[in-house]
């Protein structure tokens, strides 16, 4: 089957005054139909940045740079016009922000948001499109439906707007969902079952799904395949048991040492030593050799991200070390 | 409980949002449609002390109310009942400068970064503002003052200049930890600080945490829905149900033996970092609504446990180990 989307050295540039900040530099991965591809990595990575150059949102000083692309069921998203853009934006694909707020109108009533997402996409009675938009509450877990649909935004708690919002992308039943950080601020028993729905809307309408996180146990139970960020590239790319069990980049081993646990109480955390490199000055070679504990005069030269196992791909000289 | 005077003590803290019907309402009650005014109550009746130097933790459900208590907390939302004590003197009895002393000591890092800054000053006035005008730093030093704040939350120096909306969301968040910092509070009300931020960078700000504790004796309540995160950092725990603590206890006791069958169920729901798929359940029981709270113990549609007594009285915190309280009446059937 083809993939529902393709991104192929995809590259993102913001020309700040500072100098050239390349947030997205060189990103290939494919989401098939039904798959969930959970994309993590460390703060300032390039991940939400990523989703938006997807959406075709990236304002100036901003741009996606000649020779990028970005195929959604075979059309070039990277050639297609606003008007386009803002079609596919509306109904194909949909993006959950890390800021619900970018979702939701802070003047406007839930309901009148809600009801105005239905009736854009079916037809339907307005009596009809309420009992949508209330039946799509409850399913992330927003209790007294109706009461809360008469509600403004800024009447509900963070969580609860991150999953109105969510409630808003899962009415448009798209071909492609961008979740940026949709469970961020949930707890466990809430974000059960936002996962959930977000399984079986994959699983039962095929519909391919991005979602951004950087809580490593959240996507080892959700996602099909994981891709790892980091300054602006991808260094690890597998299926999750492989990427979790067997990381071969030492970055993501980095990561996955440094979640806190029972066993960390009252002691230091591990954190990958030093500092993420800034983006205006990345260093030649590796962008992670300043940090990395078995960097070699080798990583001096930028590596490629190559399959060291089957499906299993890392950027780094001594990924198979 | 006798011992030194806590930094802080609340007793009977409530808190109500009432929702008024507005003008649609109004149309559609002309109709006939009977919408009515609606009334969260989204703190009920909260004591707590907080001993200096001491980290609580604060978790419950999203839309438990514990974003409210900590607004209250740190002094920017007013309370509907109850009263705040700060170093035992009634926060609402204050005057000019006790009260100003206060407002600076305790500070709030907030669960929506991008709604708490303002968007249109740059980080280098975010940060450096209000330490200048507070006299900590004067306007010679501002500058290396921002730069080393900024370093330590690891964020580069070089970004001083930039805006808000020129961040990554954890960038962000780490602006409104740097801000909250910047003012060398003795209480810091964490809501979510560090919920945006990878492993890593979450653990060099969590350590950072923890140095200013030892060093500075700061206090902390941290709000957070990540239990592996409020297990390694607090002290004790609170948890909070529909607005109401439920169960306060030492976090070793707490993780070892929950008391309550809420803390026992939230326990068991903790995704640990497992390779293998699974599938997700949606939890049993019909979720509560702090719109219409059900009667008794709020938690008894979903509980387990729950008998008849549960469905018509609200089990009150008693202690059930030295230290450890609990709101349950099946602690009272032996
Ligand atoms: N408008 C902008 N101008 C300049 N730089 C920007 C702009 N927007 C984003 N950046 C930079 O691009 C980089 C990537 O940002 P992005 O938001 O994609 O990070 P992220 O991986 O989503 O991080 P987080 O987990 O913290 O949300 C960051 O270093 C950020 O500072
Ligand atoms: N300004 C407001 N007006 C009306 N209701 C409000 C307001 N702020 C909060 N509420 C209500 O109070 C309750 C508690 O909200 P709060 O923000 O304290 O929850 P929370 O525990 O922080 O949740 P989360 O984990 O989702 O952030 C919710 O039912 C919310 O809808
Ligand atoms: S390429 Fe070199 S510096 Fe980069 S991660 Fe691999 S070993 Fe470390
Ligand atoms: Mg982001
Ligand atoms: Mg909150």
């Amino acid at each position: 089957m083809s993939a529902t989307l393709s991104v192929r050295n995809l590259r993102t540039h913001f020309f700040t005054k500072e100098g050239v900040a390349k947030a997205v530099d060189g990103v290939d991965f494919d989401v098939a139909p039904g798959e969930i591809l959970g994309l993590v990595g460390e703060s300032g990575s390039g991940k939400t940045v990523t989703g938006f150059s997807i959406l075709g949102l990236i304002d100036p000083p901003g741009r996606i740079v000649e020779g990028s692309s970005i195929r959604f069921n075979g059309e070039e998203l990277t050639a297609a016009s606003p008007e386009r853009l803002r079609a596919i934006r509306g109904a194909a694909i949909a993006m959950i922000f890390q800021d619900p707020m970018m979702t939701l109108n802070p003047v406007l009533r839930v309901d009148t948001q809600m009801i105005e997402t239905v009736q854009a996409h079916v037809k339907v009675s307005a009596a009809e499109a309420r009992d949508r938009a209330r039946k799509a509450l409850v399913q992330v877990g927003i209790p007294s439906p109706d009461e809360r649909l008469r509600a403004y935004p800024h009447q509900f708690s963070g969580g609860m707007r991150q999953r109105v919002a969510i409630a808003i992308a899962l009415l448009h039943k798209p071909k492609l969902i961008v979740a940026d950080e949709p469970t961020t601020a949930l707890d466990v028993t809430i974000q059960g079952q936002i996962l959930f729905e977000a399984q079986r809307l994959c699983r039962e309408s095929g519909t391919a799904m991005i979602w951004v996180t950087h809580d490593l146990a959240v996507v080892a139970g959700l996602a099909d395949r994981i891709a790892v960020m980091y300054a602006g590239r991808i260094v690890e790319l597998g299926r999750t048991a492989d990427v979790i069990e067997r990381p071969m980049h030492p970055y993501t081993k980095g990561l996955i040492g440094s979640v806190p646990s029972q066993n960390t109480r009252g002691h230091r955390l591990a954190q990958i030593p030093g500092m993420t490199p800034s983006l205006l000055r990345l260093p030649a070679g590796c962008a992670f050799k300043a940090r990395c504990p078995i960097a070699v005069d080798k990583c001096n030269e930028m590596p490629a991200l190559e399959e060291h196992r089957p499906g299993h791909w890392a950027r780094c000289w001594r990924a198979a070390a | 409980m006798t011992g030194p005077q806590p930094l802080l003590s609340l007793r009977g803290i409530t808190k109500r949002f009432v929702q008024r019907v507005d003008l649609a309402g109004k149309i559609a009650n002309a109709f006939g449609a009977g919408v009515r005014e609606t009334v969260v109550q989204a703190v009920s009746d909260v004591d707590l002390d907080v001993a200096e130097g001491e980290v609580v933790g604060l978790v419950g459900e999203s839309g438990c109310g514990k974003s409210t208590l900590g607004r209250i907390v740190a002094g920017i939302m007013p309370q509907s009942a109850g009263t705040m004590l700060w170093r035992g003197q009634d926060v609402a009895a204050m005057g000019g400068e006790d009260k100003h002393a206060w407002q600076l000591a305790v500070q709030m890092i907030f669960q929506d970064p991008f709604a708490s800054l303002n968007p249109r000053l740059r980080v280098s006035e975010i940060v450096g503002e209000a330490p200048r005008v507070h006299g900590l730093v004067d306007r010679g030093r501002q500058a290396a003052y921002v730069a080393e704040t900024l370093t330590k939350v690891g964020l580069d120096p070089a970004y001083a200049s930039r805006y808000p909306h020129q961040f990554s969301g954890g960038q962000r968040q780490r602006v409104g930890i740097a801000r909250a910092l910047a003012v060398k509070p003795a209480f810091i009300v964490c809501d979510e600080a560090v919920a945006a931020l990878d492993v890593s960078i979450q653990a060099q700000v969590l350590n950072l945490f923890m140095d200013l504790r030892r060093q500075l004796g700061l206090t902390y309540l941290f709000i957070s829905h990540n239990l592996a995160v409020v297990e390694h950092l607090s002290d004790r725990v609170a948890i909070m149900y529909l607005g109401r603590l439920i169960e306060i206890a030492p976090a070793d006791e707490l993780f070892a033996r929950p008391n309550h069958p809420y803390t026992q169920a939230l326990l068991a729901e903790v995704p640990k970092l497992e390779a293998h798929q699974r599938t997700y359940r949606p939890i049993a029981g019909e979720l509560p609504s702090p719109l219409d709270p059900p009667p008794g113990c709020a938690f008894h549609p979903r509980c387990p446990h729950a008998f008849a007594r549960c469905k018509v009285e609200r089990p009150a915190l008693k202690q059930v180990a030295p230290g450890h309280v609990s709101a349950c009446h099946l602690n009272d059937r032996g």
